[in-house]
């Protein structure tokens, strides 16, 4: 595993609220290799994001975070503001969802660039735009020396994500974490910006971690998938392994997920499959399983203990006491 | 889009639907170059150009369009809020377009709304029982204990127990269950049809297949209509009879779900249907098979709207707007070269697109 890009290990954050103590992320591990897509699956409040902003050290202080994030071998947890700083944007950097807010409405698209790239290099002003300048040609943006001088509200929504994308790589960081970056796309829009992200990533041999809401877009891009829950990784394999012909998923939940999106080849008005309930109160977790209350196969020992995440198959893991049998519910 | 070979009346009848909107120049300057005069026209948004479709009673046609392709203007439209420019909008036989005040507030109370966030179109002060409430009240539907009844029913009929939720504000609900409020007192007047603007669109998948199944239940049980409109073409399929797509204004298809999805008839539909991304195996990767964004609907290309983006477009494409034309059972297109038939010779020959179009258009 010496290749690894980043290798994360027990990490757990944990909030103080109103003197109650939040475990947002509880002991998640996984490894990104150069050139490979992750996918971290999960609903709001997962604590998908969590888990990668604790990594960009980007949480407010007084959070604590344990555990390990080796990224090119070096330890990102415990580091200091000024020492973080020099990783970020360098080594890694991140894709919000909401490109309008991320953007300041006030500053032309190409200056904005320009500071993220001076941010980070010693370079002159001339040298500055015309890195901001081929990194607008680099995320396909057309006419890329007219759009610099264009405001954000006078682009749309997919080319103000591919801005973003653009300052993510300014310095050409080895990983880039993008947070539902296609989330409030329209899906021809989505397909241009995923397409232009894996393309990107061979280009530059970066690892890329996509965190989303979607299993239809870990599906289509991802090379692994982390299923989480509750704060925790419920299951964990290959993409090909849970999606392709013949995939199986073995944990309940992710089941679950799968069951209820709507597939163009269910026919109309049929009931979904729902499971009822939703995700538990992060403060006052069960003591078994965390979604043994929601769980149609829940049996006493799910209420009891929480199972581990443990590797049953090549490259599957599955934290369940009663998975599902060839990927169904039993 | 016709209803009749059915013989029934329709619920719902929109014919020649127009809806637009002046834009003037905010005052400031153009770039810096041109100063513009305040109030001056700076163009005219083309929102909704000559829409037509019937909903029959009990029918689900869902409405899918990518972000400003008119869907929600539509929506309002119908609602009269505001009046559409022109065209006619036939609500259970009386134009809704001729009436004003009263009239129209009484003939509406039969057409009701679901809103994308519910945190937005609930008011935070008040108390699920009084926004239940709201709308008996406002239409005078029986005394303060009938309505007191009435709500606790209707909060059991969408799954929350009144016992735990009526006195609940807005903020002590999840997403789903704020949802299902708005859902209660949208049905509270026994309305024949139910107008959802992504209505699910903000909530997690197993959320929203909970409140997909409402709305599934309601249907059978209550006899609704919907007409559901979403950006989810899979979510729009999964609840609807009919299917229409929709692009800059204008449909562009209409048919059965299950048509519109097999056999999709326009280049747009084909691509929107490739860009999904899908879990279900076998399923190939998604892909951008359209380049580029929208036009503006300030300046929409003449004739067929998709042209600038279309990867069969001809010079006709641009000469003509392309009329719908019924090319399977209730399954229409606007398309000057749809799916069903052979790609026209490339464009790139000057003499040869002219003669074929005459042949396609008068087929």
């Amino acid at each position: 595993m010496s290749d690894a890009l980043l290798e994360v290990e027990d990490l757990r954050v944990a909030f103080a609220v109103g003197g109650r103590e939040i475990r947002a992320v509880d002991g998640i591990g996984y490894t990104v290799e150069p050139g490979r897509t992750l996918a971290i699956i999960g609903e709001s409040g997962s604590g998908k994001t969590v888990g990668c902003r604790a990594i960009m050290g980007l949480l407010p202080t007084g959070t604590a975070i344990s555990g390990s994030a080796r990224l090119r071998g070096t330890e990102m947890i415990g580091l200091s503001d000024s020492e973080l700083r020099k990783h970020r944007g360098q080594d890694m950097a991140m894709v919000f969802q909401d490109p309008a807010r991320s953007l300041n409405p006030t500053m032309r698209v190409g200056v904005q660039v320009t500071e993220a790239i001076q941010t980070h290099r010693k370079v002159s002003k001339k040298e500055a735009y015309d890195q901001a300048v081929e990194l607008l040609r680099l995320v396909r943006i057309p006419v890329p020396d007219r759009r610099f001088h264009e405001y954000p509200h006078q682009l749309s929504g997919g080319m103000r994500q591919r801005i973003m994308i653009a300052m993510a790589l300014a310095c050409r960081p080895k990983l880039l974490i993008a947070d539902e970056a296609t989330t409030a796309l329209d899906v021809t829009t989505q397909a241009q910006i995923m397409e232009l992200m894996l393309e990107l990533q061979q280009e530059l041999d970066m690892g890329l971690i996509l965190i989303s809401h979607d299993l239809g877009l870990a599906a289509s891009y991802a090379d692994d998938v982390v299923v989480m829950y509750a704060g925790k990784i419920v299951e964990q394999a290959p993409a090909k392994t849970l999606f392709g012909t013949g995939g199986t998923v073995k944990m309940r939940y992710t089941r679950a997920l799968l069951d209820a999106i709507p597939h163009l080849e269910r026919p109309a008005h049929t009931q979904l499959p729902v499971v009822s309930g939703r995700p538990p109160d992060p403060a006052n977790l069960p003591p078994g399983c965390s979604f043994a209350p929601r769980c149609p196969s829940a049996a006493d020992d799910c209420r009891q203990t929480m199972p581990a995440l443990v590797e049953h198959a090549a490259g599957h893991r599955w934290a369940c006491w009663h998975p599902c049998e060839n990927g169904v519910h039993a | 889009m016709s209803a009749e070979a059915t013989g029934k009346e329709p619920l719902l009848s929109v014919r020649d639907l127009v809806q637009e909107f002046t834009v003037r120049h905010s005052g400031g300057t153009g770039l810096g170059r041109v100063p513009s005069t305040p109030g001056v026209k700076a163009g005219v948004v083309q929102a909704v150009s000559g829409v037509s479709f019937d909903i029959m009673p009990g029918e689900t046609l869902g409405i899918v369009g990518e972000t400003g392709s008119g869907k929600s203007t539509l929506a309002r439209s119908l609602l009269q809020a505001p009046p559409p420019k022109s065209g006619s909008v036939s609500f259970r036989g009386t134009d809704l377009t001729t009436l004003r005040g009263r009239k129209l507030l009484e003939a509406r109370r039969h057409m009701q709304f679901v809103w994308q966030d519910p945190f937005g179109s609930l008011d935070p002060k008040w108390r699920v029982r009084s926004i239940v409430d709201e709308p008996l009240l406002a239409y005078h539907e029986g005394d303060r204990s009938a309505r007191h009844k009435r709500v606790d029913e209707l909060l059991d009929l969408v799954g929350l127990d009144p016992e735990r939720y009526a006195k609940r504000h807005p903020r002590e609900l999840s997403g789903g269950q704020a949802q299902r409020v708005a859902i209660a007192r949208a049905v509270a007047l026994n309305p024949s049809l139910l107008i959802c603007d992504e209505a699910v669109s903000s909530l997690d998948v197993l959320i929203q297949a909970q409140v997909l199944n409402l709305f599934e239940r309601l249907r059978h049980e209550l006899g609704l209509s919907y007409l559901f409109i979403a950006h989810d073409l899979a979510l729009v399929k999964q609840v609807s009879d009919r299917v229409a797509v929709m692009y800059l204004g204008r449909f562009c298809e209409v048919g059965p779900g299950e048509s519109v999805y097999r056999k999709p008839l326009h280049p747009y539909t084909s691509a929107l249907l490739d860009s999904i991304p899908s879990t279900e195996p076998g399923a190939s990767r998604a892909t951008a098979t359209i380049k580029g964004e929208p036009p503006s609907p300030i300046n929409p290309p003449s004739g067929c709207r998709f042209r600038t983006r279309c990867p069969r477009a001809t010079e006709l494409c641009a000469e003509q707007v392309p009329m719908p034309r019924e090319l399977a059972p209730g399954h229409l297109v606007a398309c000057h070269f749809p799916l069903s038939e052979p790609a026209p010779v490339a464009s790139a020959t000057a003499s040869a697109p002219a003669t074929q179009s005459t042949k396609v258009v008068s087929s």
